[in-house]
Parts: C-alpha cells; sequence; structure tokens
C-alpha cells in the first residue's frame, strides 16, 4: 500500500523506443504538497518519465501511482488529479488568453468558468492581454498561461515539463515565485529541469536522471556534499609560464591543456585552499591573462557521481 | 469512466467551438473554401457558360453540385492541417491528459468539418439563387442531397485524418487535398462527358464524383436518379469506413 502521504510513487520503470532504452528501471517517491525536481541533461528520460505519470505513454515494465490511483489501469482517475504542462507551451495560438482558459474551463466541466478565467488572467498578471490572440504573447506570457490553465479544475499534482526553458532571466525569476506559490497553496508540484540551480532554488527533492538512470536523490544539501566544489581557469600568455604553474601546483588535482594554454585547478571551495592558490600563483611571477573561477555545472555533477561510483 | 462518457458529447462541442473559431479567423480558409467556389460558379456562369452545351436551358442549374463539391474538398486540405498543427503543438497532449474521453479531440475535429463545410455550401447555395438557380425538388429530395453531401464530407475527412496522422511536416498533411481538388474537374460537374475523349470519359464516368454529382443534379431538378444514387452511396460509404477504419487505427496506435 502507500501511504496516504506519498503523491507519487515509481517503481522499476521502464520504457524503450525500439531498440532505444529510454527508462531503465527508475525509483522514486514524491511527498504529498512538495516541490520535486528530475534534473537530467536532454535525452535522460525526463519528458518520458513525465510522459508516463501523466497518463500519455504506458510503461513497459514497472508501475508508478499518481494520488494513490494506477497510471494504467486508473487513468481516467489519475487525469482527474493531475495538470500537465509540456515542454512547449500548449496554448492554443488562434485563441486569445481568456478563450483559453474558458476552453479547459468548460472541459473541466467547471461552473462559473468566466469568472474563474478572470481570477487567473489578474493572478497571472495576464488582464492587458487577455482579449488579445496568443500569437501575440511573449514567451514568458505563454508559460503563465500554460500554467494558469493548469490550475483550472484544482489539480492536486501538477507536472511541469521544463517549466523555463527558454525564458529570459526576468521571467524565470517570476516562474520560480508562481511555482514556489502552488507548492504553498498546497498542490504537488513535479518539475523536469537540466538546470542545478533550478532545481537547487525550488526543490524539496532531487533525482538526477542520467542515461536513463536515476545516479542520485535526495534534498539540495544533501546532493550538494557529492558535488565537486567547481574548479578555477587560468590563462596563459606563454607556454613555460603554464608549465611551470603546472609544476608549482602539483600537490592539486589540475588539468592541464597546452593548445589553449590554459590550467584547471580543482579546489574544495574553501578559502584556504583559494589563498594558498593565490600566493603561489603571486610567487611565482608568471603573466596570467585570465582569471576565473567556475561553479559545478551539471556536467560536473554527472561525472563527480558517476566516477564516485566506478571507483567504488 | 461514467463522468467521461456523460460529457463526451459537451467536451465535443467546445472542441467544435474551438476549431470553428480557428475557421472564422483564418480569411485564407475562409477564402478557399467560400469564396474561391462562388468565384468559380460565376466565371463559368457568366464567362465560360455561354459556350457549354449542357442540354439544360439553367447552367447554373448544371454547375452547382461539382461546385459544392468543390468547396467540400478544398475544405479537406485544412482537416488535415488544423489536426496535424494540434499534434504538433502539443495541445493534444494537455486534452489526453484531461480527464475528456481519448477520441473527443479528434471527433471534435470530424465535427468541425461536417459544420464548416455545411456552412460553406449553404452559402454557396444561397449566391447560386441570386443566380438563377431553382430547384423543383421536395423536402425528402432535399434530405437525400444533405445526406450524399454529409456521406462525401465525411469520406474525405477520414482521409484527411490519416494524412494529418502520418504526415511529417505541415506540406505533409496538406498535399492529400491536391488529387481531391482535381477529382470534381475531371468529373461530369462543369461539362457532360459525351464531349470528352474516350480515355478520359472512361474514366469520368467512373470516378466516384461523376455519379455523386449526377445523382444530386437529378434530385435537385427534380429528375430520376437512376442506379446513380446507389453507385454514389456505395462510394461514399465505402471510401468513409475503410478510411475510417484506417484512420482509428493510426490513432489508437499513435496515442
Amino acid at each position: 500500500m502507500v501511504p496516504t502521504d506519498t503523491a507519487i510513487s515509481v517503481n522499476g520503470l521502464e520504457k524503450s523506443f525500439k531498440d532505444l532504452k529510454v527508462l531503465k528501471k527508475i525509483d522514486f517517491k514524491v511527498k504529498k504538497g512538495s516541490i520535486f525536481a528530475l534534473l537530467g541533461p536532454n535525452g535522460a528520460g525526463k519528458t518520458t518519465t513525465i510522459k508516463i505519470l501523466s497518463t500519455l505513454l504506458k510503461p513497459d515494465k514497472g508501475n508508478a501511482r499518481v494520488s494513490g490511483f494506477d497510471v494504467i489501469i486508473q487513468s481516467d482517475q489519475v487525469r482527474g488529479e493531475i495538470s500537465l504542462t509540456g515542454q512547449y507551451a500548449a496554448v492554443d495560438e488562434i485563441l486569445t488568453g481568456r478563450e483559453n482558459l474558458q476552453m479547459i474551463g468548460k472541459l473541466r466541466h467547471l461552473s462559473d468558468v468566466n469568472k474563474k478565467a478572470e481570477e487567473l488572467l489578474a493572478r497571472f498578471d495576464l488582464l492587458d492581454a487577455a482579449d488579445r490572440p496568443v500569437s501575440t504573447y511573449s514567451g514568458g506570457m505563454r508559460r503563465r498561461l500554460d500554467l494558469a490553465m493548469s490550475l483550472l479544475g484544482s489539480p492536486s499534482v501538477i507536472f511541469l515539463d521544463e517549466p523555463t526553458t527558454g525564458l529570459d532571466p526576468q521571467s524565470r525569476l517570476t516562474m520560480w515565485e508562481i511555482i514556489k506559490n502552488l507548492k504553498d497553496s498546497g498542490i504537488t508540484v513535479f518539475l523536469t529541469t537540466q538546470h542545478l540551480e533550478e532545481a537547487d532554488q525550488l526543490a524539496d527533492r532531487i533525482a538526477i536522471l542520467n542515461d536513463g538512470k536515476i545516479v542520485a536523490k535526495g534534498s539540495a544539501a544533501e546532493l550538494k556534499k557529492m558535488l565537486p566544489h567547481g574548479h578555477i581557469e587560468l590563462k596563459f600568455s606563454d607556454e613555460k609560464d603554464l608549465q611551470s604553474v603546472g609544476n608549482l601546483l602539483a600537490d592539486y588535482e589540475t588539468n592541464l591543456n597546452k593548445e589553449i594554454r590554459t590550467l584547471v585547478i580543482v579546489t574544495d571551495g574553501s578559502i584556504k585552499q583559494m589563498t594558498d592558490i593565490l600566493k603561489q600563483l603571486e610567487t611565482a611571477e608568471v603573466d596570467i591573462t585570465e582569471f576565473t573561477q567556475k561553479p559545478p555545472t551539471l556536467e560536473d555533477v554527472f561525472l563527480s557521481i558517476i566516477s564516485k561510483k566506478e571507483g567504488k | 469512466m461514467e463522468v467521461i462518457k456523460k460529457h463526451f458529447f459537451s467536451d465535443i462541442s467546445v472542441m467544435l467551438g474551438r476549431s470553428m473559431r480557428h475557421i472564422f479567423r483564418s480569411m485564407d480558409t475562409i477564402i478557399t473554401v467560400t469564396i474561391m467556389p462562388i468565384a468559380m460558379m460565376l466565371l463559368f456562369v457568366y464567362v465560360l457558360g455561354g459556350a457549354i452545351q449542357t442540354g439544360t436551358d439553367n447552367y447554373v442549374n448544371y454547375l452547382l453540385p461539382g461546385i459544392m463539391l468543390i468547396s467540400i474538398a478544398n475544405g479537406i486540405g485544412y482537416v488535415s492541417f488544423r489536426l496535424f498543427t494540434d499534434l504538433q503543438q502539443g495541445i493534444f497532449d494537455r486534452f489526453h491528459s484531461m480527464p475528456i474521453a481519448r477520441s473527443a479531440p479528434l471527433w471534435g475535429h470530424v465535427l468541425t468539418s461536417l459544420v464548416s463545410n455545411a456552412i460553406s455550401v449553404v452559402v454557396i447555395i444561397l449566391v447560386a439563387l441570386i443566380m438563377g438557380f431553382h430547384s423543383s425538388a421536395g423536402v425528402l429530395s432535399w434530405l437525400a442531397v444533405v445526406c450524399i453531401l454529409a456521406l462525401f464530407t465525411l469520406a474525405l475527412t477520414w482521409i484527411a485524418v490519416i494524412a494529418a496522422l502520418s504526415a511529417k511536416s505541415v506540406d505533409g498533411a496538406s498535399v492529400v487535398a491536391y488529387p481531391l481538388h482535381l477529382l470534381p474537374l475531371i468529373s461530369s460537374a462543369f461539362v457532360p462527358t459525351k464531349s470528352m475523349p474516350s480515355a478520359v470519359r472512361a474514366f469520368t464516368e467512373n470516378q466516384p464524383v461523376t455519379s455523386i454529382v449526377e445523382t444530386i443534379r437529378a434530385l435537385l431538378l427534380g429528375q430520376p436518379v437512376g442506379n446513380d444514387i446507389w453507385i454514389a452511396l456505395a462510394w461514399c460509404v465505402g471510401i468513409m469506413l475503410v478510411a475510417y477504419f484506417f484512420a482509428m487505427r493510426t490513432y489508437k496506435k499513435r496515442l
């Protein structure tokens, strides 16, 4: 039995398209009223997972439950509990924003469709554009309308497939605020993202999906402990300088690239290490053209997690 | 499940309302399905008509059935176009993740095809009346005409659905319309088949549009329909059933 505080539970889910295995036995649970992020690069299987959970695709093996209902056997009940906001804003371009909301409201058989549409238009800052065709909307407005449409019919679980992909930074921040507000109103949010920062900002729990497998799961803080702390990148004008600094910092894990005269130094991110490296650079009296500190990227995370696993 | 069945027709009517808005906001669609056939009717009656010997005293009476079929055939390309666009833009995914019948979005498109074609045919008949069309047909004959036109529309619509479901691009989805545009032209819609060379005549006399045109013309003019009505019905129902079967199979496989 699924405990009642679980909104989504996934067990041994597998899916292939022809010969391509997209999901290779994935498991996870999402707590009711929380934000869960499925983090992974393009092609990891994020959209496939969302499509299975929102009853658009059938898994080959394994099972999944949403709000206690089985996505295969009880798909109609699942559809009554959820809303899906796909990767590309699934809005009707020719209709106006208001008409889009009214259409979804009628399909959900709500009473007071016009009033609810008006409320959502106001809540998502779309009143001025309400009676314009959606084809004239900006990317951010489309996303907001898309989400407003998803909220009609009070779903208990909302699926957001890469909700901020293609948005400008300002719209992205607005979207983050909206998503946090959804959680405050008690809705369970399941989102996918390619950005570590986004998962970090929004999610209570994160699962990292790579090549159809969940390689790590936990809270943002838990995952960060597993991460490398980024690296320092130095660029030199002279190859000799590059070589001598490389020798000087032999205690550190470094990567020397002669072609672009760049030295990458992996650090633990502590001030102590930084000061030590800077001091050594100062005494070396070399000509450094560029100094950059890089935060860990999603790629670093995968590499680090995968290399740790292989090391075991 | 019961709830979903209960709302099936209201859901389809929401879909219909949506697609009808698409049509009324697309000048291109209105021109192709209504204005173009009317322009053709004007052209044939007032420019070319004088030179065409049909054996009837009123060329509008002769021409109208063919113009109605051309209008319907023109509308078919837009059915594929609309369905294909829906599949591409992800709005079908949204509908399919909602508690409505899986086939409701598809039936919405089919119903839209029927309703929109009915509207353009009515407009064309009104223009024809102004141009001197008159019919001695009774209520039953008119009903038979409506039935045949509806069956013809449905048959072509299901072909359009197959095209939209299996197409890889918008162009691929709409290309289905071109051969359908030609069929009324190579039939007895404009001129009697007697004047045609024997090879063309063999084709025109045995293709579906000719028997449909002949049947509608006879019904509207109050003449005996003979065997043509059965041939016309057999074509329409046959094509409709085969196309429906393949369309539904593709739809279920795809979604």
